[in-house]
């Protein structure tokens, strides 16, 4: 490793950090354009004046708006979250365990899909244009374009209903050992899985597609290499930075992005408390929801740029 | 009925026998099977409860904002789970009689304005402490004071003073009211030590399961209460828990996959085919929940009594029950009140008639376009009926526009503000609270704007009328006046739905809430 490189990762970090600031900025923003204010929010059709400006008051909203946002800033940057206006409960507290379920489920979906994406990618090219590459698109691209909702309800119908195999229901809770617990989000994970594999597949597939044109991979056909070995050596070495990308991308679906699939299996993520505090225009618990996902979403991409980086030879062996 | 059968079914819940060769034994008999089923469970209830296992509920209505503060249950998570922890003054049993629990007695003077609870003896809290007048009193003061944020404040705020001497508590009502008791089996009224003046989400009661989990929006779980007063009535199960199960789809998959024995709101459109899945019981029966289309008296051009009357006219109640309940519901007549609550008297029904409708808009001089505003989460098959309605009412020459409103935010930005749109009620234990929580001029929750001196009148004379005859009379009359001219178009009350899967006895319906007016779990039991 040399000193290049280092210097690209961290203008990347510090880019992500610049970026989480703007996007922080635009949450609170956006939460502060939303019709009627906090407390009337909070206090609805009862509220008087008098309950109106008390709660203003402590609420802080009679600062301006640019001192609200430090304050907020500050406590975020401190580990504090601030509370929840419906229940009362601290919101970090709260999140601490919706997040560690939504991570533990996108792990298990991403363990599943990641590999599984990349050899069904390699085969298909390995294969292509043949019946199995056109088998494993088609499938693949099937199980994307049916809306995720028809895919958990279709999965709950076999596994749950019809065989009885897996639990309808994926609540998980403290304390459950750790076979239930992957017994309750087979199904939930199994659709996340089928959600995005066909995305990852096919950028595989075209990636290395794509290096397959190049000139040394002719060369390694021609001094007899196998198909399969020209593929692993010589194609996808070079193809990895676009597939790290890729995955990244559907990494980061898979934390953010699965609000419906947690409504249908009852799994109790952040997508879920989203939509919950959502409908109660509970402004601070959206903020900070919307602003761990914003950093999820960087820090993943962060992360890709970053492997696509050590990835580039030309980087790593610097003149 | 055959003799063999009645002998075998004692002999499945005697355990002697089991169920499979029981059925197999009716079908030979040629019984079909949805009776011998309900034979084996009336044995079953004959044989008594059994005690054990896991009680599971599956059921919508929890957010991850609940509490368990008895004052701030607004849901059916929470309400059910509250029936199962806490413990009330008094209960109103499935015939519709009041049930005394904590209160052993209660008496009035003769003027319905002195209301004196007797407090039962030996009823123990789930920390130990004995149920005391006190504590009873205190959990009155708090859902009775001005500030508190109680969903009961409504009705607790016409008590004067609340006193606790010895074992009884006295309550000195500002208007006399006859239906106090009634008022008292309101589900936030559960009974804590201090009355939850000191920790009210601490979950502590004196109901048959103590609360161990209380995961809100994701599962609450209990225990059963070992020095529990009743336990031979309640409490059957050694645990319960209530999945919280928003999806409509994922509640009837978990109740098919047997992850939990019971579930609330099973959509009308899908009963039929429930039905068919075997050992899955449907529990409908009639409440005094209604759908309604509200109009405020007092916003142009619905402050004209032609119009109202054109636009209750215009409706086709028979259509939108058999088309959007599917039959399970029965006929309104523009009033809150069917047969649920006790003192009702029937009214001849209004029907759809476009002649009539048409002659009343002609008289209301409005003519254009009339704007509703509507919302899935105005009612299961709002959006449905109100499109129902917008065709029937064109018949009779009445233009009604459409708005569809997003469902968040509904209930703070449309109902109780705009003029016109789709809603419902749970309905309430008695007409004077029905008729208060949404008629009276003053009540918080006028929905229709009806602003009547003469009508308040005769609800609180009606309140203070200890004579049932004349009581029914004034009722009727308040009816009659609502359905002539209040701004409530109500074209039918629904019904509950609940569901059972196959183990579970001992289920009693009840016209007052869902889910055995919220007691399922705690009075049901697993077959062995």
């Amino acid at each position: 490793m040399s000193s290049p490189i280092l210097k690209l990762i961290a203008q990347r970090i510090a880019l992500g950090i610049l970026l989480l600031l703007a996007i922080s900025v635009l949450i609170f923003a956006g939460t502060q354009i939303l019709p009627g204010d906090v407390a009337q929010a909070i206090l609805g059709q009862s509220a008087t004046p008098e309950s109106l400006a008390n709660l203003r008051e402590q609420l802080g909203l009679n600062d301006p708006a640019y001192v609200r946002y430090f304050h907020w800033l500050g406590g975020v940057l401190t580990g504090d979250l601030g509370t929840a206006m419906s229940s009362g409960q601290d919101i970090a507290t709260s999140i601490k365990g919706r997040l560690w379920n939504t991570l533990f489920l996108a792990f298990w979906a991403a363990v599943v899909a990641v590999p599984l994406a990349i050899i069904l990618g390699l085969i298909a090219v390995r294969f292509r244009n043949g019946w199995v590459d056109k088998l494993i698109s088609g499938l693949a691209l099937a199980s994307t374009s049916f809306p995720e909702f028809f895919i958990g309800y279709l999965l709950v119908y076999f596994f749950a209903v019809k065989w009885q195999i897996f639990p309808a229901i994926s609540t998980v809770y403290d304390g459950m050992p750790f076979g239930e617990r992957m017994q309750a989000i087979a199904l939930p994970a199994t659709a996340l899985t089928l959600v995005v594999l066909a995305h990852m597949m096919r950028m595989t597939r075209a990636a290395i597609l794509n290096v397959m044109q190049s000139a040394y991979v002719e060369t390694a056909e021609l001094k007899g290499l196998s198909a399969f070995a020209v593929i692993r050596k010589h194609a996808f070495p070079n193809a990895i930075a676009p597939i790290i990308n890729v995955v990244m991308l559907n990494l980061a679906y898979l934390i953010v992005g699965v609000v419906v699939v947690e409504v249908i299996f009852v799994y109790p993520g952040m997508g879920q408390y989203l939509v919950d505090h959502v409908t109660k225009r509970d402004v601070p618990v959206v903020q900070a929801v919307g602003l761990i996902f914003a950093a999820v979403y960087i820090s993943l991409n962060i992360i890709a740029d970053i492997a696509a980086i050590v990835a580039n030879p030309r980087l790593r062996h610097p003149k | 009925m055959s003799n063999e059968l009645e002998f075998l079914s004692r002999r499945v819940a005697a355990g002697k026998l089991s169920r499979r060769d029981f059925l197999g034994r009716a079908a030979a008999l040629g019984i079909a099977a949805p009776f011998a089923n309900s034979l084996l469970s009336s044995a079953a209830r004959a044989a008594g409860p059994v005690k054990g296992g896991t009680l599971k509920a599956g059921l919508v209505g929890g957010e991850s904002t609940n509490s368990l503060d008895p004052a701030l249950m607004m849901t059916q998570v929470p309400f059910a789970f509250g029936k199962c922890w806490g413990e009330m003054i008094v209960e109103l049993s499935p015939d519709g009689k009041l049930e005394n629990r904590i209160a052993e007695d209660i008496g009035s003077s003769k003027d319905a304005k002195v209301w004196t609870l007797k407090i039962r003896d030996g009823v123990e809290f789930h920390n130990g402490k004995t149920v005391t007048a006190e504590d009873v009193a205190a959990t009155l003061e708090r859902h009775s004071d001005e500030k508190s944020k109680s969903g009961a404040l409504g009705y607790m705020k016409g008590i004067e003073t609340i006193k606790a001497s010895g074992k009884e508590v006295v309550l000195t009502l500002k208007e006399a009211n006859a239906d106090l008791p009634y008022l008292l089996s309101d589900y936030h009224l559960i009974v804590q030590p201090n009355g939850g003046k000191d920790k009210p989400d601490a979950g502590i009661s004196a109901g048959p399961y103590v609360v161990k989990t209380n995961e809100p929006g994701v599962r609450h779980g209990g225990e059963r209460f070992a020095n529990y007063w009743q336990g031979d009535k309640m409490g059957h199960a050694d645990q319960i828990e209530v999945i919280v199960i928003n999806d409509a789809t994922a509640r009837t998959a978990a109740l098919q996959g047997g992850q939990v024995n019971m579930i609330n709101r099973v959509e009308p459109k899908i009963v039929d085919l429930i039905k068919r899945v075997p050992g899955v019981t449907i529990r409908n029966h009639a409440g005094p929940g209604h759908y309604v289309f509200i109009m405020h008296c007092n916003t142009a051009p619905f402050d004209n009594n032609d119009l109202r009357m054109a636009l209750k006219l215009a409706i086709d109640r028979e259509e939108m029950l058999t088309k959007v309940l599917r039959g399970y519901g029965s006929l309104g007549n523009d009033f809150p009140i069917n047969a649920a609550y006790p003192l009702f008297t029937e009214i001849e029904q209004r029907k759809y008639d476009p002649d009539k409708a048409k002659f009343h808009y002609k008289k209301s001089g409005h003519d254009g376009t009339v704007l509703l505003r509507t919302s899935d989460v105005a009612f299961p098959g709002a959006v449905d009926a109100s499109q129902l309605f917008q065709q029937s009412a064109a018949k009779a020459g009445i233009k009604i526009e459409l708005k569809r409103e997003p469902g968040d935010g509904y209930w703070n930005e449309v109902w109780n503000k705009q003029p016109f749109c789709a809603s419902y009620w749970g309905g309430r234990s008695t007409q004077d609270q029905m008729y208060s929580t949404a008629y009276l001029s003053t009540a918080d929750w006028n929905d229709t704007r009806f602003m009547r001196p003469d009508f308040d009148k005769m609800v609180l004379a009606a309140r203070a009328e200890l004579d049932e005859a004349k009581r029914k009379q004034m009722y009727h009359d308040m009816a009659v006046m609502v359905r002539d001219e209040g701004g409530l178009i109500l074209p039918m009350f629904n019904q509950f739905i609940d569901a059972t899967g196959a183990k579970v006895d001992g289920w009693v319906d009840d016209p007052h809430q869902e889910l055995m007016n919220g007691y399922a779990l705690a009075k049901c039991w697993l077959q062995a």
